[in-house]
């Protein structure tokens, strides 16, 4: 009698919790009717939109998109920016003498012209590039868009002491040796005195570089590139209302909280071959708790994440059991690594490196990253996928993916022995603590490292200070931090713009360092030397792949991932795809709504 | 009383001068001490040399620590200017501090925040008062009663429950399920009635828990209150007992709640960081949360002083109360 | 209740539930606490008589029971004791021909302040912090009666006139913290009799005041008395203070009324050993040369586990006398020991006399 009742209070306890989840389900499911298969009208279906277009054909001129976001850009000054999604979201206000082709995947990498009526003319063995403008191009006060404009956003990047945070690379490839000051320290009249680029007149813009490099036009291709127009310099806070030269101007802005972006009158359909301008209006809101904007998202109050770095966990897993449909699942372009300092013993020996790689259990790194799905496939070298002469898991000289991905006791004790240290050793693993799923890496590498006799201990820095306190190698060797967790994604989708600062000795620095594993290596450097004068695809792509096999059979790097990302995009959107010009991002600049209303 | 106004006024005068100066200690010179470059982390991750010189030129930090602390003071009062890389920023009175990450001046930053954290933290105050206290009178009046276990397990519940738990869930019952609110922010200036319905689920959620501690202190003064001495006269006296419960014990009882009142609000309006996340509220405790996220190290010091201030301010405000109520304050 | 009506009749008082004469009238009255470690019993049985005019001296060491008893005759045991261990009362208290434990609470709640009134030990704690001397006494005026404020603040400046404060139309602005110890109680004594009452109880009215200040408290309380013809009970643990006020004594022990009579047999023909103790260790101004002051050796009784037999015979001195060890099996009942004149005690009325004179009077 006294059981059954007590069983009948449990069922009870049991029927309310049960009342309770599902109105929690059916509250984060929020709109209602799924279709997972992909429908016209509806979502376009699971991975519909992962390098090929979805619902193309759907798309209407008009209407208002709703971007979210967990994270507003560093600085929307084309200058300044250095967010990936701030580059990708810069192309709606912003145009380059030459950007990425509007295509999906690998066609997105390709460049195309967009100010200039073609892609460079290269003279001078790869030194000299000469480019001229459309007719038509125009800013948003209707003025014609001219070289000088051109030059003069470009000479901004110099003015590091006032605008900082973008890249420099332009900087880097034109002044080497930083002679010029920057347009605010510019003694000449027109400010225009930087000595590698010449406008002859309005229409003709010649960039003389000191050395060839042949990734040069991906450089200029990078919204740091964009004209600006001197009279509407606002220097510092040129971010808080950018002169447009793109289809959208900035209508209102508020940091961290919302931006609007309008239609741009001046700009004209026919002067831009890229930009299709579909929507009317652009909303960005910012939210401060990820949870809210996934709900969101999820409810259909927003179109699409403005980050683009994959739903938080909560959302993914509400949205992948019933809303599969509306995500894409590409690859980031980021790889997710631990890297061994070569300064920290016993780590200068690359059988103590090899013996980590093989001792380590990758499918548990992968789950330990978020699975194949949400983490993505285990990482077998050192190149991304979406980089020219990437080779994917196909490339896999430790068989990370094949034989040994639970880990490969007896390679790796054969490794120790090789190195000296058959009863293992001890070192350290440095990890950020502010990336919970980095933390779970760290702890999976303790683990399997743990059966072949290498005793890691964890430590976990302050992630906002990565660059004192892991980019300092003589802090690396104090601290005794044989094994760093980290990632990285490419700026630009070549083997310069990825690896060129982690592998090349040239960029061992004493603060900043990002070469963690001070690889200094002449054939390595001479490979990178050699590629930036190599100005064919196909000479590139191969030096590409060679550096990366350089870099993998030196065993500086154990590679967990190749990342990928659950992305939502809403019911309402049209002509969705990822392109690899923005690491698997969906191409925000024509981005269109299937309705106007 | 008067005399007693203004030695309160001027210990919060000098409270307010220490106050600056430990903030601007904690934010500025500590990390110099620490050997930690402080003009590297106002431009971020990729730290460009020329950059960083461009933010120690404007900032000054260069200069004598004295110089510093007494630009940093002058800019509170007469505003200063930040000159550099050719690039001059005139931040006026009262200077908070600028933003080399925003690229704005913090105060009117804050002022822009600080009505929505306001409304919030009063809106909320008023409802956990209402709440708060008449659960603690019933059940110190019902002790031992169903009603009182009830509302001590309920008011137990709300001390330990967070507020991003009990925040997501009534977004996820109200506003995702019900859609009984639509969950977004409205200014008061630009409509008073969605700006009331759209903190109506913020206030609930941040007075569910201020009122769970409110019952429970309530609860102990009003019993330890109704053991007092005067409290047997006013019953000696033949008046009713809902008299003597409002008009003796009530009176007494609010003086802790008071102090409590005065230093939640103050803390609160210093930024209620989980509950402006959880619900977007574009408030002060939100914005030093995106703040600390972007490293934005002035805008950390300006809501860091306002918050200061806001509990001093409340704590005068406190104590001006307290001699109103307590006569025996005066004296002392 | 048969026993007892037995017992109250051969003290020649009135059967119970009717209607008594006297003014006051208290019949086998008890007070039970329930707590945790038991029922406190802290008044058990005690009946007594007061008349209009007349001043009774409840007297007893701390926890004898003398305060619970006024509590119990204003009412307060049970207004506003709030959660669930409420007082156990039983008995009858008669005021003015109405039985107050059986009477409607809100009734009994219009007889406090009006018809009888109470003066507390502690002026400082019994009077609210938060409110002006004036408002309470307003506030104590206005309850009973239907006046305006001005009318209630000139009784108020009035009554504390009478009770001989200086100044009183602006003392009355003031707090209690601003009023000195006697002051207070003076301030405490007018708010008592702003509505005249009829029976005016005064807790250990002087107990936390300066000497000086007491008699000057005593001789107001004595003069109001005669002016407004009430009766009064002064609850002291000081026979000193009852001595200068009270027409008759009631000595209790232990919740129980150990001797009862008028004031000067009480005082020069004591008829029990615990008197005699209060007696030797009350300390005497009129005495030339004092001897060591004599106290009551040992401590009050548990009122949970009460002693068997007579309750003070742990600390009776004369304990061993009577014979049978009765005195540890009999509770003794009060008798007769003169004209109205009661004790409780088991040793022969002889044997008291005699202990009396022999022994106690010449020492004190």
């Amino acid at each position: 009698m006294t059981t059954q009742r007590t069983s009948g209070r449990r069922k009870q306890a049991l029927a309310a919790a049960a009342a309770v989840a599902a109105l929690l389900t059916t509250a984060a499911c929020g709109g209602g009717g799924d279709d997972n298969g992909g429908s016209k009208n509806g979502a376009a279906g699971f991975d519909a939109a992962n390098n090929k277009v979805a619902q193309a054909s759907a798309v209407k001129k008009g209407g208002t998109l709703k971007f979210g976001g967990a994270q507003d850009a560093d600085s929307w000054d084309t200058t300044r920016g250095y967010y990936g999604f701030m580059w990708n979201f810069a192309r709606y206000y912003s145009r380059q003498l030459v950007t990425g082709k509007t295509e999906p995947g690998k066609g997105g990498a390709q460049l195309t012209p967009d100010l200039a009526t073609g892609l460079a003319k290269v003279t001078d063995g790869g030194k000299t590039y000469t480019y001229t403008l459309r007719d038509g191009v125009t800013w948003e006060d209707g003025k014609p868009i001219t070289s000088k404009d051109v030059k003069y956003g470009i000479e901004r990047v110099w003015a590091q002491d006032v605008l900082s945070g973008g890249p420099t690379y332009l900087k880097e490839v034109l002044d080497p040796k930083g002679e010029y000051k920057g347009p605010y320290k510019d003694t000449s009249a027109d400010k225009l005195g930087l000595k590698a680029i010449d406008t002859p007149d309005d229409k003709t813009i010649v960039f003389h570089l000191p050395q060839a490099n042949s990734d040069f036009e991906e450089i200029l291709a990078l919204v740091s590139a964009s004209p600006v127009r001197q009279d509407k310099d606002t220097k510092s806070k040129y971010g808080l209302k950018p002169f447009s030269s793109g289809p959208y101007k900035f209508e209102s802005y508020s940091p961290g909280k919302s931006l609007t972006l309008t239609r741009n009158t001046s700009w004209k359909q026919a002067s831009d071959p890229v930009r299709k301008a579909y929507p009317d209006k652009i909303t960005v809101t910012f939210f401060s708790n990820a949870n809210e904007l996934d709900q969101r998202l999820l409810n259909g109050d927003l179109d699409l994440d403005i980050n683009q770095t994959g739903m938080s966990p909560q959302g993914r897993t509400t949205a992948l059991k019933q809303h599969k449909a509306n995500l894409d699942n590409p690859v980031s372009g980021y790889i997710r690594y631990a890297v061994f300092p070569q300064s920290v013993k016993p780590f200068d020996n690359e059988h103590c490196r090899k013996a980590v790689i093989y001792g380590a259990d990758h499918v548990s790194l992968q789950t330990a990253r978020g699975g194949p799905v949400a983490g993505g496939d285990i990482g077998t070298n050192m190149l991304p996928p979406s980089v020219p002469g990437a080779e994917g898991q196909k490339y896999d000289p430790y068989e990370l993916a094949g034989a040994n991905k639970s880990g490969n006791v007896a390679k790796a004790k054969e490794e120790l022995k090789a190195c000296g240290q058959p009863n293992g050793f001890s070192t350290t693993i440095a990890v950020r603590n502010n990336k919970p799923v980095e933390v779970a890496t760290a702890q999976s590498l303790q683990a399997s490292l743990k059966k072949v006799g290498i005793n890691a201990q964890i430590d976990q820095y302050d992630g906002s200070q990565t660059a004192g306190i892991i980019g300092s190698p003589s802090n690396v060797k104090k601290k005794g931090y044989g094994i760093i967790i980290m990632g990285w994604g490419p700026d630009f989708p070549t083997v310069q713009g990825f690896g060129l600062p982690l592998w090349d000795s040239k960029y061992i620095l004493q603060s900043g360092n990002n070469n963690y594993a001070l690889i200094n290596d002449k054939a390595i450097d001479g490979l990178f030397s050699q590629y930036v004068t190599t100005l064919d695809d196909a000479g590139k792509e191969k030096i590409a792949t060679q550096i990366n096999h350089k870099v993998m059979e030196g065993g500086y790097y154990l590679p967990f991932v190749f990342e990928k990302f659950i992305n939502w995009r809403s019911d309402r959107l049209a002509n969705v795809y990822t392109t690899d010009n923005y690491s698997g991002m969906y191409d925000f600049v024509n981005l269109g709504l299937k309705s106007a209303s | 009383m008067l005399t007693y106004l203004i030695r309160r006024l001027f210990a919060a005068a000098v409270m307010l001068v220490v106050i600056i100066t430990v903030v601007f200690c904690i934010f500025f010179l500590v990390p110099k001490w620490a050997g930690v470059d402080i003009a590297s982390s106002f431009v971020g991750k990729q730290a460009d040399p020329a950059a960083v010189e461009g933010v120690r030129q404007k900032l000054g930090l260069g200069d004598p620590i004295y110089v510093q602390v007494w630009e940093f003071f002058k800019g509170i009062f007469v505003g200063r200017t930040y000159a550099g890389g050719g690039d001059t920023i005139h931040c006026a009175a009262p200077c908070f501090g600028y933003s080399f990450r925003s690229e704005q001046a913090i105060w009117p930053v804050l002022t822009d925040r600080f009505p929505v954290t306001l409304g919030l933290a009063l809106g909320a105050a008023v409802l956990w008062l209402i709440l708060g206290v008449s659960a603690g009178v019933l059940s110190a009046l019902k002790r031992g009663s169903l009603w009182d276990r009830g509302a001590m397990v309920v008011a137990l519940a709300g001390v330990s429950l967070p507020i991003y738990f009990t925040g997501m869930l009534s977004l996820a019952i109200f506003v995702f399920g019900l859609h009984w609110f639509s969950g977004t922010y409205v200014p008061f200036t630009d409509n008073p009635g969605k700006w009331f319905t759209g903190m109506i689920l913020p206030w609930v959620t941040l007075a569910f828990l201020y009122a769970a501690m409110y019952a429970r202190i309530t609860r102990a003064t009003m019993m330890e209150i109704l053991g007092e001495d005067y409290i047997r006269t006013a019953r000696a006296k033949g008046l009713r007992e809902p008299v003597v419960i409002r008009k003796h014990a009530m009176r007494s009882t609010m003086t802790p709640i008071l102090t409590m009142l005065g230093m939640d609000l103050g803390a609160l309006i210093g930024g209620a960081i989980l509950t402006e996340s959880t619900f977007n509220l574009p408030g002060l405790g939100r914005e030093v949360l995106l703040a600390i996220r972007n490293q934005d190290l002035p805008v950390i010091v300006g809501v860091t002083l306002i918050t200061s201030l806001a509990v001093l301010f409340a704590n005068l405000v406190v104590d001006i109360l307290y001699a109103v109520i307590d006569p025996r304050v005066r004296l002392t | 209740m048969t026993d007892l009506s037995k017992t109250g009749a051969a003290l020649g008082e009135p059967v119970s539930g009717a209607a008594p004469s006297a003014f006051l009238e208290v019949r086998d009255l008890k007070v039970h606490f329930p707590t945790d470690d038991g029922l406190v019993k802290s008044v058990d049985g005690l009946s007594f008589q007061l008349e209009k005019g007349k001043t009774l001296g409840i007297v007893g060491e701390s926890g004898s029971g003398k305060s619970v008893t006024s509590l119990g005759i204003m009412g307060l045991h049970t207004a506003g004791q709030y959660g669930k261990r409420k007082a156990q009362i039983s008995g009858e208290i008669w005021l003015n021909g109405t039985e107050l434990l059986t009477a409607d609470p809100d009734h009994v709640r219009k007889l406090r302040g009006r018809e009888m009134a109470m003066i507390f030990q502690d002026p400082l704690s019994a009077l609210h912090p938060y409110y002006t001397i004036g408002q309470q006494i307003v506030e104590a005026y206005r309850i009973h009666h239907d006046v305006d404020k001005k009318t209630a603040r000139r009784r108020a400046v009035e009554m504390l006139d009478r009770v001989g404060i200086p100044q009183p139309d602006k003392r009355v602005d003031n707090y209690p913290h601003e009023f000195s110890g006697g002051m207070r109680q003076r301030a405490m004594i007018a708010m008592s009799l702003v509505n005249n009452p009829e029976l005016l109880i005064a807790d250990e009215p002087t107990t936390a005041l300066d000497v000086t200040v007491q008699a000057q408290i005593l001789d107001l309380i004595r003069d109001l008395q005669k002016e407004f013809g009430s009766a009064v009970i002064v609850i002291t643990h000081d026979l000193g203070v009852v001595a200068e006020l009270a027409d008759d004594i009631l000595v209790m022990y232990g919740g129980r009324c150990v001797e009862r009579g008028p004031a000067d047999k009480v005082f020069y023909e004591p008829r029990h050993p615990y008197t005699w103790g209060l007696l030797g260790s009350m300390p005497r101004l009129d005495r030339e040369q004092q001897e060591r002051l004599i106290p009551v050796k040992g401590s009050p009784p548990s009122l949970i586990n009460v002693p068997s037999g007579c309750a003070f015979n742990p600390r009776c001195p004369y304990a061993d006398i009577p014979k049978d060890d009765v005195t540890r099996t009999v509770r003794p009942e009060l008798a007769e020991v003169g004209s109205r004149h009661w004790a409780a005690c088991h040793l022969s009325t002889e044997q008291r006399e005699r202990i009396w004179t022999e022994e106690i009077a010449p020492k004190l």
